[in-house]
């Protein structure tokens, strides 16, 4: 399905609408060819990769809170090598772009990752710097613009492929950082991985979770989500996918409105896993409904006067690099 | 064998004990293809409900009215929630999931089954001959079960041990499960508590008797993404909710 009206390019990856699986809720994508129209989607950003497998965390990893859920996998995953050989072929018989989500427990594992996968057939990286999760890694690089920056740089470095940084708002100023990873080199960011959270469990008298602590998804964080890319969207000019708790149109119009050129679906794939499918449905009624011709035009229209989200306007920056 | 999503209305509610219920679902797409062992994962459409759904193994499938059974004992948020569901009431399940039992030439059968372990194994005797299978039940007290009458038209022999002593022999399933081992089973199916499961399977292996498992986990999407529910396999990451949830005994290291 070729549909303008939805299409969207983001750091020079055309996109048929603006709806993208998040990292880590949508497995490689063909877990969920029964239900979803893989064909259909934006783009699919599979499951976090490190070099070598990486078994997660022990004890009980996910659990339900008041409208969202905590989660503490641990990044269980099957290296690079085995993606690349397993599941990459299987994904690209279909016609949906493929962004893998990365991350490493040093820069120089960061950089070798991104090395790793600059072959044909996938279309994007996702820098994954803000996982809460795992001891090393992850969030300590999201939370320091210096670490953040030497991380885009070092993937920059060994990519052929648009960067996209994954932000994490377990942070004062969110803004400060989205600024370094942009001056590092980022052609995007995705905002907002998960925020760190915590369940007791009262009658056990312990900690619910093997981790102690997990990572707070799904509609509880959305107003935090919309904040941020509210705030990220007047400062920087790299087109943001906005990401945290959207489950309907609406809620993925608030994100569009707040300043962010796609959005992606995460927590409502675990449990509503047509979500995807309905969210495309329910946008193009919009745009109908709306008499909207392109979608992208709402994006950033909630911003300030004179502060319109930048990305729409110089979404060719990425081809003029 | 493609799964589905599908808006379910609650057939019938019934108590089989102070906090056992069976659970009726029209669910006409699921029942066609379930087999033994498989699930399916529900969610709660009422407000305020939590998000995720939750995984509960087929007991019963009428293929003709389209209906599932579910058993399930209430022990938290959700199954609390559940028990409340009348009539009519609505759910979203999504299924068949999951890998169900190796049903090839099982011979000579013995399933052993704890609490709300033995409704897999439900559906799994409705599927095998009568005259070859016969089933241990483990319980904390007689009250418990309510299993036998279920059971009981397709079974030849029930084996009962109860923890308190209060019917059948006074110990868990342990306490019969090796002298049983020594009368010419040739399959073990069982499902129950990890330690259980556990223990059994030692005792199958030592026998030399082919056991198959059904784990448990907490588990998000239920279709192999999250991996929420991985465990470590003999020879591999298994994820139960894909690669199993049911398992060779031999399959599995971390209980």
């Amino acid at each position: 399905m070729v549909n303008s009206l939805l299409a969207v390019t983001i750091a020079g990856l055309h996109l048929k609408t603006p709806l993208i699986a998040a990292s880590g809720t949508f497995g490689f994508g063909v877990e969920f060819a029964d239900l979803v129209n893989l064909n259909q989607v934006g783009a699919i950003c599979v499951k976090g990769l490190s070099l070598t497998p990486c078994a997660g965390n022990k004890g009980q990893r996910v659990v339900s809170t008041p409208s969202g859920i905590l989660n503490a996998i641990g990044l269980e995953n099957p290296g690079c090598t085995y993606f690349l050989e397993h599941i990459l072929p299987q994904l690209r018989t279909y016609q949906v772009p493929v962004i893998v989500n990365i991350y490493g427990h040093s820069v120089e594992e960061y950089a070798a990752v991104a090395q790793a996968l600059d072959v044909e057939g996938i279309d994007a990286l996702e820098i994954n710097i803000s996982c809460p999760n795992v001891k090393q890694g992850g969030l300590a690089f999201g939370t320091d613009p210096h670490m953040a920056t030497s991380v885009v740089q070092a993937v920059k470095k060994n990519t052929h492929k648009p960067v996209i940084t994954k932000l994490s708002p377990n942070v004062t100023d969110i803004v400060s950082l989205a600024r370094a990873v942009e001056d590092a080199g980022s052609d995007a960011l995705s905002l907002i991985n998960t925020l760190l959270g915590m369940k007791i469990d009262v009658r056990a008298r312990k900690p619910v979770l093997g981790n102690i602590v997990g990572g707070l998804s799904g509609p509880a964080i959305r107003p935090v989500a919309v904040r941020m890319v509210y705030q990220v969207a007047q400062q920087v000019h790299i087109p943001i996918i906005g990401m945290g708790g959207i489950a309907t149109a609406q809620d993925a119009l608030e994100f569009m409105l707040a300043g962010a050129s796609a959005i992606a679906v995460g927590t409502a794939n675990l449990y509503q896993p047509d979500t995807l499918c309905t969210l495309t449905q329910d946008l193009q009624d919009y745009c109908a409904r709306e008499q909207i011709s392109c979608l992208q035009e709402i994006v950033g229209q909630a911003l300030p006067q004179g502060k319109k989200s930048m990305p729409y306007f110089s979404r060719n920056n990425y081809d003029k690099k | 064998m493609p799964k589905v999503l599908e808006q379910s209305g609650v057939v019938l509610q019934k108590p089989l004990d102070a906090r056992t219920y069976l659970l009726r679902l029209n669910a006409a797409q699921i029942a066609e293809q379930v087999v033994p062992g498989q699930f399916v994962h529900i969610k709660l459409t009422m407000p305020g409900e939590a998000l995720l759904r939750h995984p509960f193994g087929v007991a019963a499938v009428d293929k003709t009215q389209g209906t599932i059974d579910i058993i399930y004992r209430v022990a938290g948020e959700f199954t609390r929630a559940l028990a409340k569901l009348t009539p009519c009431d609505r759910l979203s399940i999504l299924g068949p999931l999951g890998r169900g039992f190796d049903l090839a030439a099982p011979g000579r059968t013995l399933l052993v089954g704890g609490g709300t372990g033995l409704a897999p194994l439900l559906f799994l005797v409705s599927r095998l001959g009568a005259e070859k299978t016969d089933v241990l039940m483990g319980a904390r007290t007689k009250e418990e079960l309510f299993w036998q009458k279920l059971f009981r038209p397709f079974v030849q022999h029930i084996f009962i041990t109860t923890d308190d002593g209060s019917l059948g022999t006074h110990g868990t399933v342990m306490a019969l499960l090796p002298s049983l081992l020594t009368q010419g089973y040739q399959r073990v199916y069982v499902c129950g508590p990890s330690p259980m499961m556990k223990a059994v399977a030692n005792a199958c292996e030592a026998q030399d008797v082919a056991c198959q498992v059904s784990l448990e986990r907490y588990m998000a999407c239920g279709m192999g993404a999250c991996l929420s529910c991985t465990c470590q396999g003999r020879e591999k990451r298994l994820k139960v909710c894909t690669d199993g949830p049911a398992f060779w005994s031999k399959e599995v290291s971390e209980w």
